[in-house]
């Protein structure tokens, strides 16, 4: 079970306090799209051995969706930060880089 | 014969005696014993009967790793099946019963199992039961019930009457299990200025060392235990448990234990979340494969030396020791020194010239070098071993009189807690063991190793280096959570020095296929040699696979004994190293635990949150029948005395159709959405536009998710110019409300909108029928004529002084009103109104709303349906650039030839039941009957007097007046023709009213 510091109130939470999201750093794909865009909008996820970028919320907490950088294999968590983002900060790719120098975006 | 003996044991007081039954007939022992140790002091050494073959088995081990001795404990309520009676203390008038036998322990139906075991070879289960498949339920899997598998789960009507509790608790360092590594890592994390949990599964501190002769600091280790236990004691940062097993490791230093507290609860359940783990959870012995080894009687040498030196207890009156190792010969040792007889030490090392197996033969013990078990004589209880070189075939070369045989095959470090969360082991071919591989552990949030192993978990044997790798682990496992005091000096520590040992996997070497097909290599699943060689011969050479094709290790067993002989006999069998074909996965727990543990106090009333609405007590007054909505209790009907359900709800029916009824509607959701950008938020949610609705109007919105599909309904009321108030379905409310924070706070963050959830604030209460108007009238405060208040209008004001708004809407056709008060206060207001309506519940106004037509979320939609299907494309927004689901609609299968809303009728007036599918021509490509609709909604109609029922249908609104055909699954048909989803009042004339 992981836990994960809520970036908004500060708690380190349990998992059974949070709710999962899914993939981080989507863009939304409106009425205009292409079927391909839209697709891969809704369906077409990478998933990475290794790092991760992914949106949690703290459902029996706070409330706050926010973003968690967490390695798929050995669930070891570089950082999370606020979901009022369209990338990940640059202390978060700086603490991923010391631990998985051979990782690229 | 096993007996107590006149002298020692250093668990038990002779004083205080303790009476039982096993299978009925009546025992004693004594307070300290074991379950386990009571049986055997009894003379009682066959405790069950095995898995598939049904052969007698005794007690093997002293502790969990324990296969065969799994009981019945307690009668009634408090039966508890599988208890291990290793590590079940011995309590004042236990009931045990014996498992997998029937009619009796000492004769078994069952055995003819044994005699038919060429037919049940290994992986008996997916070859011989395959076909006929109608034969399965009614056939095979009855038989296999009753002729296989562990004790019987307790009966359904019992109720267990016993309090199981959860602890949760946060330490910088829990140290699983108290021999003398836990202690000394406890000691030096707990100086170190750490908070430390430690845990020892069983009643006594210390562990083996005690048992096996061991000094620390020049004295006996039973005085240095106690010592170490008393400074423990007195530090404040420092909690201890005895009968508290570790039995999980899970994400970021998540554990699990189980306690058996003295006194407290039955059993308790610890979630701890450790910073660091010190895995001090020591080793397990190995049995030897040898023909004959499940015979009861054979049992592992600590085992024997366990019950001998804690409980006094010896396993028979002559008892032969065979080994591969030095330390075996400390049973033999504390045997002769008890005055019992040790007729023979069977060593399979040519040479065995240690200090032990010197000392031994000092005492007189004859030890034969090179020897191997050729097998073991049986008539109802062991008459002696065949002897042989262990370097041959297995001809016999002696035979030795006894009856008891003692195993020593090596020890396996009790690595389980290292891999359940990931950590690698690695074989060390100097100890003939997995070892947790410091290359790999298993890591926490940090990246960092969460279990640091310790002493014999981590494959040291000689006391000196448990000790000193227990203080660097309990020294690493403070400084990760910033302890750095001083952890004071590793202690010294002698014993025998100890022969190399040598690892045996099969006794003789070249055991023939007879011996082989008598080895045992796990008790528990009766997995013989000859089936792990045979799996290998079919080509399960991968040992996951080998696993679970003869289920080897599996079960409670875990690995526990049967693992490492089973990986060494496929090695043999596949030519492949131990070390390449590696080991299985160990799972959690470690230790079976119960179900009731796992329920702890979330049972009966404290199962889940109930939730009442502030109007629930009336709804009990008036008899209410309720119905589970989410967390919610909802009235589904008020029946009265001598009324059926079907009575009441008819007559709830038809006075909402004819006079007026009142209805509970708290559990609705609302949502308020507020803000300079709430207008445009809205229009985002919703398929239409509420930012069009004009202050003190309300209008039908509907919401979906991306993919265009229905998520929720309601109504929206337009508060002010920048709020709004949102209805949602009752178990919307809480999801609705998620749903909107989720746009907000992770798509359109910049948008200045607050959304509140304000269900409970509220209770509230639909006023449906002809007279709702006169009704509410006559309370007094509110003018809700119809040119005041029209039809979904909403308004302010004061009903019997009740701060009130009052909305105009409908969810049963008729003229209908609801009320929202104060949550506080709603109940002034239903009590008025209750004493001139028909309070009617959930059930009613579904019949009224399907009498309407009216969609339900979840009966008519399934998460797979788009408003267009249910006709609700007036809802619909088509000019707005956009909403949330419009480009999903867009897609080509959102349109054409789909399911759609339609009514349903029987020409005979019948119910047509709830689901009936459609069938249509031919079959699909699953060779299944293709259909073409289904009955989403159907009810008795008392207004008409007749079944209804609404549908999905294949392009159903072009087919009016057809008939389709529901096939159900007993055969019968039923026929229903297609019509208007609008039952009663289309022209919509009531509710205007
Ligand atoms: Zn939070």
């Amino acid at each position: 079970m992981l836990t994960l510091r809520c970036p908004c109130c500060g708690v380190l939470a349990d998992e059974t306090e949070l709710a999962p999201g899914g993939t981080a750093h989507l863009r939304r794909e409106g009425p205009e799209a292409s079927d391909e865009a839209f697709e891969a909008y809704m369906f077409l996820r990478d998933n990475p051995r290794g790092v991760h970028f992914e949106r949690w919320r703290h459902a029996f907490g706070c409330g706050k969706w926010f973003h968690a950088a967490r390695c798929t294999v050995t669930n070891e968590v570089f950082g999370t930060y606020p979901a009022q983002t369209a990338a990940p900060p640059e202390e978060v790719l700086e603490a991923i880089r010391r631990r998985r120098p051979e990782w690229e975006r | 014969m096993s007996t107590r003996l006149g002298t020692g044991g250093s668990a038990i007081d002779r004083s205080r005696p303790v009476h039982f039954t096993f299978d009925g007939r009546r025992l004693a022992g004594l307070t300290g014993d074991t379950v386990a140790s009571a049986l055997l002091a009894n003379g009682e050494r066959v405790v069950g009967r095995s898995f598939k073959y049904h052969r007698p088995r005794g007690i093997v081990a002293s502790g969990p790793e324990e296969p065969n001795a799994l009981l019945g404990i307690g009668t009634g309520d408090r039966f508890e099946p599988n208890a291990r009676a290793t590590t079940t203390p011995l309590r004042e008038g236990m009931a045990l019963r014996s498992q997998n036998r029937w009619p009796s322990l000492a004769f078994d139906v069952g055995v003819v199992n044994a005699a038919l075991s060429r037919f049940l070879p290994v992986g008996f289960y997916y070859k011989t039961f395959m076909w006929p498949r109608r034969f399965w339920e009614s056939v095979y899997e009855p038989l296999i019930r009753q002729a296989a598998g562990l004790g019987r789960a307790p009966d359904a009507e019992t109720r267990d009457p016993d309090r199981y509790e959860h602890f949760h608790l946060h330490v910088d360092v829990l140290v699983a299990g108290g021999g003398i590594a836990g202690l000394q890592s406890a000691l030096a994390a707990g100086r170190a200025g750490a908070q430390v949990l430690l845990m020892e599964q069983s009643p006594h501190w210390g562990g083996r060392a005690q048992v096996d002769g061991v000094r620390i600091e020049g004295d006996p280790a039973a005085e240095w235990v106690a010592r170490a236990v008393a400074e423990l004691e007195a530090m404040p940062n420092v909690r201890l448990r005895l009968n508290a097993t570790v039995v999980g490791a899970y994400d970021h230093g998540w554990m699990l234990a189980v306690e058996m507290p003295e006194p407290g609860p039955r059993e308790r359940l610890w979630k701890i979340r450790a910073r660091r783990t010190v895995m001090a959870t020591g080793a397990l012995e190995r049995p030897l494969a040898f023909a004959g080894n499940d015979r009861p009687g054979v049992m592992l040498a600590s085992a024997v030396r366990d019950n001998l030196m804690r409980y006094a207890v010896s396993p028979g009156d002559r008892t032969v020791l065979v080994t591969a190792n030095d330390d075996g010969y400390r049973t033999a040792i504390a045997l002769v020194e008890a005055g019992l007889s040790v007729p023979l030490v069977v060593d399979a090392r040519p040479e065995c010239n240690g200090p032990l197996p010197r000392r031994a033969r000092e005492m007189g013990i004859r030890v034969a070098p090179g020897r191997a078990i050729a097998g073991v004589r049986w008539q109802r209880r062991i008459t002696g071993v065949d002897v042989c070189l262990q370097a041959g075939e297995g001809s016999a070369l002696e035979h030795v009189p006894c009856d008891a045989v003692a195993m020593a095959g090596g020890w396996s470090p009790a690595v389980h807690l290292w891999s359940h969360c990931g950590g690698r082991l690695r074989w060390d071919e100097a100890t003939a063991a997995f070892r947790p591989d410091p290359q790999f552990p298993p890591t926490g949030a940090d990246g960092q190793a969460a279990i640091l192993p310790a002493g014999s978990a981590d494959g040291h044997s000689r006391a000196v280096e448990v000790l000193a790798s227990a203080h660097r682990a309990g020294v690493a496992g403070a400084a990760a959570a910033a302890h750095e005091g001083d952890a004071g000096q590793v202690v010294t520590a002698e014993e025998g020095a100890e022969a190399p040992a040598l690892a045996v996997w099969r006794m003789p070497q070249s055991a023939d296929h007879r011996l082989r097909a008598q080895t045992f290599l796990d008790f528990q699943n009766d997995v013989k040699l000859t089936d792990v060689e045979l799996a290998a011969q079919e080509g399960y050479r991968s040992v996951e696979h080998a696993k679970r094709y003869t289920t080897l290790g599996m079960a409670t067993d875990q690995g526990k004994l049967s693992n490492i002989n089973g990986l060494a006999a496929l090695s043999h069998t596949t030519g492949q190293a131990i070390s390449a074909v590696g080991t299985t996965t160990f799972r959690p727990p470690y230790t079976p635990l119960t179900l009731a543990t796992i329920a702890g106090q979330a049972r009966g009333d404290l199962f889940q949150p109930v939730r009442r609405t502030p109007l629930h007590a009336r709804h009990e007054a008036l008899g209410a029948a309720w119905e589970p909505v989410g967390q919610w209790r909802r009235p589904y009907v008020y029946p009265k005395a001598g009324e059926t359900v079907e009575d009441a709800v008819r007559r709830e029916v038809l006075a909402v159709r004819s006079e007026v009824g009142i209805l509970d509607a708290t559990t609705l959701g609302k949502i308020i959405v507020k803000g300079p950008d709430a207008a445009q938020f809205l229009d985002m949610i919703y398929t239409g536009r509420p930012s069009t609705i004009a202050e003190g109007r309300c209008r039908y919105g509907l919401i979906c998710n991306e993919n265009g599909f229905l998520i929720d309904d309601g109504v929206v009321a337009r508060l002010g110019p920048e709020t709004w108030l949102c209805h949602t379905t009752t178990g919307g409310a809480e999801r609705i409300h998620a749903h909107m924070e989720e746009w907000l706070q992770t798509e359109w963050w910049d948008w200045r909108v607050h959304v509140l959830n304000v269900t409970e604030q509220f209770g509230q209460i639909a006023v449906a029928g002809p007279l709702a108007r006169n009704l509410l009238e006559r309370l007094g405060g509110m003018d809700l004529s119809r040119e005041a208040l029209p039809f979904m209008h909403w308004t302010e004001g004061r009903l019997m002084d009740v701060p009130v708004r009052v909305f105009r809407i409908s969810f049963s056709g008729e003229l209908s009103f609801e009320i929202a008060a104060p949550a506080g206060r709603a109940g002034e207001i239903w009590d008025r109104l209750a004493q001139d309506a028909t309070p009617y519940g959930t059930e009613t106004m579904h019949v009224l709303r399907a009498e309407k037509g009216y969609i339900m979320i979840g009966d008519e939609t399934d998460g797979t349906v788009i408003p267009q299907d249910l006709g609700l494309n007036w809802a619909i927004a088509k000019k707005k650039d956009d909403y949330i689901g419009k480009r999903g609609q867009m897609r080509l299968h959102m349109a054409g030839e789909r399911w759609r809303l339609v009514g349903l009728l029987t020409p005979d007036g019948a119910v047509l039941p709830e689901g009936s599918l459609a069938v249509a021509q031919g079959t699909n490509a699953n060779g299944q009957r293709r259909t073409q609709g289904r009955v989403t909604s159907a009810y008795w109609s008392p207004t008409l007097g007749r079944g209804i029922a609404l549908g999905l249908v294949d392009r159903g609104p072009e087919r009016m007046g057809e008939t389709l055909s529901f096939l159900q699954p007993d055969g019968s048909e039923y026929r229903a023709e297609i019509v208007s989803p609008v039952f009663h009042d289309p022209e919509g004339e009531r509710l205007n009213a």
